[in-house]
């Protein structure tokens, strides 16, 4: 035990002492995530603020077609433009991306009016571009309105309540909280936490195998009177302290972070407390152990500190996988998730920022499974350890 | 006392020793001679306990290497060759880790680092890290490491090479000295002069296997060439090669 405390002491002053390990631990994986976080959300928040205020500039060929229609529109911040001479033009510039939608009125439009025949208008917009497609939604729903207005005015005009063309009420009740709809903005967030826990350790899973090798001071360590575990057990050790101290530099900065972007105007709030931060962190320890083992596993197989830097930046994103997959599939918390690393974790966090109760069954499995999957990795180093190829 | 009864030791096709024996006893300099590849290192590797002979069997004071090598290395005192230090270390804390390491007491490793580094005459860079130390100095530090827990055995792999003749000269009085304390050295070298001029019994290994070994007067009158280097020369043709 005390050989194994030695180790660890020396491996953490070392890399104390190393400036690559201290930014990438303390500096670069805890701030990476609340940088680009901050960054996105505030781009998200600014756009959709913007396309509500902003007066929509639309092309429209026949304006002279329909005054009233003009009229109307403008009074719902849309201004209309002269538009290009013809649909197929218009259908060129929509494609090529010149306009984001063009209205068409053609010139049997006040004739059709006029008859009472369905009257004909063509809304031009690409629907996969999902920033026009908000504009064609704003247009569409200025058009729809004018033409129940119109029908309002024939249907009173012969004598019958308007409210006999509305056979349906609709009422949308959204069960979604504030703090719900966060939850899909803020689960970006466990990708960060991995990241940092990650990167907090990574220089010293490579530098206690493939570094201390290609430097050769693997070989007389070897030769002292200790055994290859206890050796191992202390490096893993110091990885799992650095791992740990850069999420919790993470979780603070996230939590910093969150105070100062205006989520309320998307109608959001996280539920990102002291508390939470606290129960993350507690969360995430024994994927800690899990990252540590694997990170020094595979550094062991490496030949050279470069190509165990090479495979460890693609064991980054091994742990963010099961989160994609389940984010895209969209699939709801199981508990047979539970037992996949990362992906508890994930889960839980999300729980807890969306303010929902949290599952104690859930929180055992993770919390167990994490750590029997984390120590059995970390026995696996420690017979690889003892290999003879270990040398190199 | 090291012994060394019959080991063999292949990497894949290569079969790197084949069939070692000699014997290192106390209170003398055994050389371990030989030609690049001779299979020095290897044999080292295999009493250092990095390495398990595939055959044969090494003890240190009587301890099987194979089957407790953590009693093996408890006797041992080891200098791989190219050993390396931890740069963001000092000299001073790379020695104190090996020491703490090996199970000294905390009280008794600080007058022990000191005395060694004054032995090694490190104190004018022991408190700088060895980070751009040169190879003579880096030496120095690492044999000081290997030393500093006071073995019985020492097992030095080319300890010599890269250090200039200054350096040469000191670390030959320490060897001579480690002699006088009766411990049992074994020093291995591809340069003959060197040997001879150290070692009270030379073991000649060539293609893995041994060619002689005797004292220097006894590989003179053997291979019958009065000069050690032809003696050497003569003593590696005396080895059919692997095939």
């Amino acid at each position: 035990m005390s050989t194994t405390i030695t180790v660890f002491l020396k491996e953490v002053l070392d890399n104390v002492r190393d400036r690559r390990t201290l930014i990438s631990a303390l500096l670069l994986g805890p701030i990476f995530g609340p940088v680009l976080f901050s960054f996105v959300i505030n781009l998200s928040i600014e756009r959709s603020l913007d396309s509500a205020e902003k007066t929509l500039e639309l092309p429209v060929i026949g304006q002279e077609h329909a005054p009233n229609l003009m009229e109307f529109v403008r009074s719902k911040n849309i201004d209309a433009l002269d538009g290009p001479a013809d649909l197929a033009s218009a259908m060129e510039a929509v494609k090529t991306g010149a306009h984001d939608v063009v209205l068409v009125i053609p010139p049997e439009f006040g004739e059709q009016l006029a008859d009472m025949t369905p009257a004909l208008v063509q809304i031009v917009s690409d629907q996969a571009d999902r920033d026009a497609d908000r504009d064609a939604r704003r247009v569409r729903g200025a058009v729809r309105e004018y033409g129940q207005l119109l029908s309002g005015l024939r249907v009173v005009a012969r004598g019958v309540n308007p409210q006999a063309l509305q056979a349906i009420s609709i009422d949308e009740v959204d069960v979604s909280t504030p703090s719900g709809r966060s939850a899909m903005l803020l689960g970006m967030m466990s990708y960060f936490f991995i990241f940092a826990a990650l990167m907090g350790g990574m220089y010293l899973a490579i530098d206690s195998t493939a570094g201390e090798r290609e430097r050769g001071s693997l070989e007389p360590l070897l030769s002292l009177p200790v055994t290859r575990s206890q050796l191992i057990y202390g490096k893993i050790g110091a990885t799992c302290l650095f791992m740990t101290l850069s999420l919790a530099l993470s979780l603070t900065a996230f939590y910093f972070v969150l105070d100062f972007m205006p989520l309320q105007q998307l109608g959001m709030t996280p539920n990102f407390d002291l508390q939470v931060v606290g129960a993350a962190l507690l969360l995430f320890l024994p994927f800690i152990l899990v990252g540590a083992a694997l990170m020094t596993l595979v550094a062991s197989f490496t030949k050279s500190y470069r190509e165990a830097q090479t495979w460890l930046n693609v064991l980054l994103i091994a742990p963010t996988l099961p989160i994609l997959i389940v984010s895209i599939l969209m699939l709801r918390p199981r508990t047979e998730f539970m037992f996949i690393p990362s992906l508890s974790q994930h889960l839980l966090l999300v729980d807890m920022v969306k303010n929902e109760p949290i599952n104690g069954l859930h929180v055992t499995i993770s919390v167990v499974s994490t750590l029997v999957i984390g120590i059995l990795l970390t026995w696996l180093c420690a017979r690889l350890y003892r290999r003879e190829g270990l040398l190199g | 006392m090291i012994r060394v009864d019959g080991i063999h030791k292949s990497f894949g096709k290569i079969h790197a020793v084949r069939g070692v024996s000699f014997e290192a006893p106390d209170g003398k300099i055994t050389g371990l001679l030989g030609p690049n590849g001779a299979g020095k290192s290897t044999t080292m590797r295999v009493l250092y306990t990095v390495l398990k002979p595939d055959e044969g069997r090494a003890t240190i004071d009587g301890v099987d290497v194979a089957t407790d090598g953590l009693g093996a290395r408890r006797r041992i005192g080891a200098l791989p060759h190219s050993a390396g230090l931890y740069p963001q270390l000092t000299a001073r804390e790379n020695v104190a880790y090996f020491a703490k390491l090996c199970g000294m007491e905390k009280a008794e490793i600080d007058d022990r680092v000191n005395e060694i580094i004054q032995l090694l005459e490190i104190e004018g860079f022991a408190d700088r890290r060895t980070k751009g130390f040169s190879h003579g100095q880096r030496t120095k530090v690492a044999l000081a490491r290997a030393l500093v827990h006071d073995p019985r055995n020492v097992i030095l792999d080319e300890p010599t090479s890269g250090l200039d003749v200054m350096a040469t000269r000191s670390l030959r009085d320490l060897i001579l000295k480690l002699k006088d304390e009766g411990r049992c050295v074994l020093f291995s070298s591809h340069i003959m002069q060197e040997v001879a001029a150290l070692c009270d019994d030379i073991c000649i290994i060539a293609h893995g296997k041994v060619a002689i070994d005797d004292s220097i007067d006894g590989i003179r009158r053997r291979t019958g060439c009065d000069d050690i280097e032809d003696a050497f020369v003569e003593a590696i043709q005396m080895v059919e090669p692997a095939r």
